[in-house]
């Protein structure tokens, strides 16, 4: 197992170890990067640029099911959502589904004929709490019933001791029991708290990476999600691993995103900071359930002139 | 996209290795292209303007005694927005005829409580009418839209807001001192904040009881006639607020009058002087706010991408026309490389064009005068040795634009080093010591503001000790609210606007 | 043509941005100045006063974070409703106060004004009250303020709107949260009032009302440990009381004499803020 240091020597790529410290990756001033998101939800988007912006976000949906109470049936409904989403064909798939490792199998009968990935939570999702030996088993587990992503959580107990050469051991870990699959790594940012962790978490874990991983917000399990600002801190941070090192990582912000409207604000977030290297379903997904009706929605208002109600769209019972 | 590490190569982690191979890497770089580009997306609501406004004296439009007129263009499409009436000396004595009569029979002895709700009435209308406002301000002045509503129309509401308080608490203004107001004043205002500034001068002036003669920027007229309307509409006394429009000569009629017993400028250093000479023999009482020359000293444990956005919005903002832009960056030399490769690459997100649509960034240069200025300055930079950098956006065929730019390798000798360039130009210098910075900083003959980027707090302090500017923001820039006193050291000016401490310049003490 | 019947208001109370009657259920008679039956009024317990305090305290992280611009904005919309329904509010004052007509518009006209004043205090008094120290060494040393939190007020009798809206504004303008106690003799007022509160955008909770008996009530204001100050209309036993209570939470209690001129300019002022405000003061290294 290798660590990618920098080409360049630069600040960031600081090597980890026993003696790390959050503030050798850079710190961040929260009020200031609060103000820079801010400035991305005054972008207006309207007609050709908006309709590209929703279809390009419903391609980037990580379709997502984690209930205890699913079903190989609401597994289904899931698939089949996920390859038509809606009567529309000019709208595109989405770009994965992603579900607990039990029904995985189920997923595969399903999707076998599709490019719609399937990625499978793993690493005793989503408090981590159990030992590696298990967290890794589990992992193989999933890839062989044939999850082609794994997303993983970091080790929060560790990394808030300051055991960062630990947090980063794990993930290596990881990386080696995921094989040829991709792995998306949830920094679950609400219990990291502070920006300055958030950043340092991130290149603890993308010095481990390959090209085409991932680094995610959080499991949507715990109480903070995503936000523009708590994502912006990984997308410069991506940016900076990316300048050091050639190495692109991807971006998952997951939880809270809801409405088509915030998903363009994350879009222009991408665009503004990473570039349009990033807008596509290779770099960039959105972890969310809900979120994929109301693209739909505002996609056919645009093309309609006409505002939509929930219910048109299939698996959305919610009132009006 | 850019050649990555062969992951096979097992040492190809450590830089040493890769010189003992040889190997040649390709910079990675990240395109900020045309995949997904924003369609237009215009401001559309109708700003209200009139195609003819006349002086507003006593309460009324009254036109110009010598029936004179000029146009007033939009500089992103040099259009004519409207008519503004030049102010002869004969209209100006009329003015100050009107506001001496309002100070003596109404607003001297209405009680502050009073005065404050006509503050408060003046605070909400502009709110009310704050779209209406804002349109008006880009289309006559060049800002942006985005900033006009987001920043200047809700900053001056608020301006009205605070100060229509502090109409009935000036006995806390002067601890020890009875307050009164000073009488008549005269006010003069600049065309790169024309309502926002308008706010800063009358806000407190009438607040603390006194009455006014303005005379907005020749360039930019427009929402001070409107706002003349909106006072109309708040019925404020006649003769409280005077708007007289027209250029230099009007102005010098305004600062030389009588009957003004304080002048409150707002303009270049330059200007401030000649005003400055005009009334020395008299010995009015003055306020300046003249120009700078603003550092932002950026040390290297500062949050980066955030001083990147504070430097970038510090210059860039208003299109550079800020009297305390931080045009010169002093960046600590152990960042410096690296800390311009992201300003630069900040810069290529930036959009510059129709300050109308609201996805512009940055507008339109406020004339051809000032355009003509800063292509000047930039050609001595050029001239004079500096490298100058200019991302490759396209500009609109009309109209007065300028790209956003940097100048590295610059020394405290450049002229743009030196003079105000009142446009989107950073000039970069770099430094190793604290010392050193402070020294490069203070080295200037103005002192309006300054910026400091670390992450640690003694240092902020001690910075803010050292650096001789009025305002000192740390970790963030531009800055700006109604209770927070702004002001210059040296040749920037005096006196100061905003907070209990701006008020001070509006009263008498007895 | 016969005559039409109106519709007869049903009182509550305004606790937590919801109008609620008594969780006891009991209420008690109000009559005019002519003797008439006017309604029933909330009788509330000291459950009624521990919900509200519940609410209030809620209330405080949020109102305290606003920035002063933003509560100086929502206390002068405050006054701009009770401008708006200063006949609505002029008579129901004239139904309880001695029948001068223009005493009760002139007490209407004063609560509005006052609450411009304190309006306009919210982004001051920082100015007034708060300091940069020049300590004798090298630190940057300087002095805040913070709100307290939930602050109780028992209401005058005589000023049934101006005196309860003086009290109040003083204490919310800086953060504070507000339970009062109506006037025992005049609540009506008070009812109204809070429906002019729910208009205003002052958030639920910021100002909670009650009525009911002071008898009943003044011990719990006394004791309640999460009510950290109490601005009170009172005399004799009832101030003792409330002093005696206040020492087991070491409450603040400002205590105001029943025959205060509450036209006074001197009870508006910044003084009335500092009365339920902390002082912070911070120290820190000038160096490098």
């Amino acid at each position: 197992m290798f660590r990618r240091t920098s080409a360049w020597e630069r600040s960031y790529i600081t090597v980890v170890s026993k003696h790390s410290k959050v503030e050798d990756f850079g710190t961040v001033d929260r009020v200031g990067i609060e103000e820079r998101v801010a400035k991305f939800t005054t972008r207006s988007i309207k007609k050709k640029s908006k309709l590209w912006g929703l279809n390009t976000a419903v391609s980037m949906v990580d379709l997502t099911t984690l209930e205890g109470k699913d079903t190989p049936g609401k597994v289904a409904s899931l698939c089949q959502k996920a390859r038509q989403p809606s009567d529309d064909s000019s709208i595109p798939p989405v770009a994965a589904i992603c579900i607990y490792p039990s029904l995985i199998k189920e997923a595969r009968k399903l999707l076998a004929d599709s490019p719609i990935k399937i990625a499978s939570v793993a690493t005793a999702f989503p408090s981590g709490q159990s030992s590696l030996k298990v967290r890794l088993q589990e992992v193989k587990y999933a890839v062989n019933a044939g999850a082609d992503e794994i997303d993983m959580v970091i080790n929060r107990g560790l990394f808030l001791a300051g055991e960062y050469d630990a947090v980063q051991d794990e993930i290596a870990a990881v990386v080696e029991a995921t094989g040829d699959a991709t792995l998306k790594v949830i920094l679950e940012v609400s219990e990291l708290e502070t920006y300055d962790n958030i950043r340092a978490a991130s290149f603890m874990a993308m010095q481990v990476l390959r090209p085409g991983d991932f680094i995610k917000t959080s499991t949507g399990k715990a109480s903070g999600s995503a936000t523009l600002a708590n994502t912006q801190v990984m997308l410069e941070a991506i940016r900076d691993f990316y300048l050091d090192t050639g190495i692109p990582i991807g971006m998952k912000p997951a939880g809270g995103i809801r409405t088509a409207k915030q998903a363009l604000h994350y879009l222009v977030a991408v665009k503004e900071t990473l570039g349009d290297g990033w807008l596509n379903s290779s770099r960039y997904r959105f972890g969310a359930s809900s979120l994929l009706n109301d693209l739909l929605r505002q996609i056919h208002k645009e093309k309609s002139g006409a505002y939509q109600a929930p219910y048109y769209f299939s698996e959305a019972a919610g009132s009006y | 996209m850019a050649v990555t590490l062969d992951p096979s190569d097992k040492d190809s982690g450590s830089k040493d290795e890769k010189k003992k191979h040889g190997h040649k890497l390709s910079v990675p770089e990240l395109i900020f292209g045309d995949l997904w580009e924003y369609d237009p997306a215009p401001e559309t609501a109708d700003p209200r303007i009139r195609s003819r406004y006349d002086l507003f004296i006593g309460g009324r439009f009254v036109a110009p005694q010598a029936g004179e007129y000029f146009a007033s263009i939009n500089p992103a499409t040099e259009e004519t927005v409207t008519e503004i009436a030049v102010a002869s000396a004969a209209d100006v004595d009329s003015a100050y005829v009107a506001a001496q009569m309002a100070y003596e029979t109404v607003w001297r002895t209405m009680p502050g409580r009073e005065r404050g709700k006509y503050v408060y009435r003046i605070a909400r209308l502009l709110q009310d009418r704050a779209r209406e406002f804002a349109v008006a301000e880009s289309i006559d002045g060049g800002k942006p839209i985005k900033e006009s509503r987001d920043f200047d129309v809700p900053m001056a509401a608020a301006h009205f807001f605070y100060h229509a308080g502090w109409a009935d608490k000036l006995a806390y203004v002067a601890p020890g001192r009875t307050v009164q107001p000073i009488g008549v004043v005269g006010q003069v205002i600049p065309w790169n904040f024309p309502l926002l500034m308008l706010a800063w001068k009358i806000a407190p002036a009438i607040a603390a009881g006194n009455c006014v003669v303005i005379k907005p920027a020749e360039t930019t007229s427009a929402t001070a006639m409107k706002f003349a309307e909106l006072l109309q509409e708040a019925g404020l006394p006649d003769g409280v607020v005077n708007i007289v429009t027209g250029g230099g000569e009007t102005g010098a009629a305004l600062t030389g009058h009588p009957a003004a017993r304080k002048i409150a400028f707002t303009g270049s250093t330059d200007v401030g002087k000649l005003i400055m000479r005009q009334l020395a023999e008299r010995g009015t009482r003055m306020t300046m706010e003249l120009g700078g020359k603003a550092a932002n000293v950026v040390f290297e444990d500062s949050p980066i991408d955030q001083a990147v956005e504070g430097v970038v919005h510090g210059i860039f903002f208003n299109q550079g026309h800020v009297c305390c832009a931080g045009s010169r960056l002093l960046v600590q030399e152990s960042i410096a490389e690296s800390f311009i490769n992201k300003l630069q690459q900040r810069m290529e997100t930036l959009r510059v064009g129709n300050p109308l649509d609201k996805n512009t960034d940055i507008g339109a240069i406020n004339s051809r005068e000032q355009l003509d200025r800063i292509c000047e300055l930039v050609e001595s930079g050029v001239a004079e040795g500096a490298k100058l950098y200019q991302p490759s956006c396209a500009l609109p065929s009309r109209g007065f634009f300028y790209r956003p730019t940097l100048f590295t390798e610059v020394t405290q000798s450049h002229r743009i080093a030196r003079e105000e360039i009142f446009g989107p130009v950073l000039s970069i210098l770099t430094f190793r010591t604290m010392d050193e910075a402070i020294e490069k900083a203070n080295n200037t003959m103005y002192g309006l503001s300054a910026g400091v980027w670390t992450d640690k707090g003694s240092r902020i302090l001690r910075m803010a000790a050292e650096l001789k500017a009025g305002v000192v923001w740390a970790n963030t820039f531009n800055k700006f609210d109604p209770a927070s006193p702004f002001g210059g050291y040296k040749e920037s000016g005096f006196g100061r606007e905003g907070g209990r401490q701006g008020l001070l310049d509006y009263v008498d003490l007895s | 043509m016969s005559e039409r019947i109106p519709v007869i208001k049903t009182p509550k109370v305004y606790v937590g941005g919801a109008f609620i009657r008594s969780e006891s259920g009991r209420t008690f008679p109000v009559y005019d100045s002519g003797g008439q039956f006017v309604a029933n009024v909330p009788q509330c317990t000291r459950k009624d006063l521990r919900n509200a305090v519940e609410a209030a305290a809620k209330a405080v992280p949020g109102w305290s974070r606003r920035t002063p611009y933003n509560r100086g904005q929502i206390i002068y919309r405050l006054a701009e409703m009770l401008e708006a329904r200063a006949d609505e509010m002029t008579g129901v004052l004239r139904q309880f106060a001695p029948a001068w007509t223009s005493a009760a518009e002139q007490e209407v006209a004063e609560t509005v004004d006052r609450l411009v004043h304190y309006a306009g205090w919210a982004d001051k008094y920082e100015q007034v009250l708060g300091s940069a120290n020049p300590v004798a060494a090298p630190f940057f040393n300087f002095t805040l303020t913070e709100p307290i939190g939930v602050v109780g007020i028992i209401a005058s009798d005589s000023a049934p709107l101006l005196g309860l809206l003086t009290q109040a504004a003083a204490a919310i303008v800086s953060g504070n949260t507000v339970v009062a106690l109506a006037s025992e003799s005049a609540p009506y007022p008070a009812i109204t009032l809070g429906e002019m509160l729910a208009t205003s955008d002052l958030p639920g909770g910021v100002v909670n009302i009650l009525t009911g008996y002071r008898k009943e009530l003044i011990p719990t204001f006394a004791t309640h440990a999460h009510i950290r100050g109490i601005d009170a209309v009172a005399t004799g036993d009832d101030a003792t009381a409330l002093r005696r209570g206040a020492a087991d939470s070491v409450k603040r209690v400002k205590v105001r004499q029943p025959d205060i001129n509450w036209s006074s300019e001197f009870n508006e002022s910044v003084y009335e803020i500092r009365n339920f405000i902390d002082f912070k003061t911070v120290w820190h290294p000038i160096g490098a």
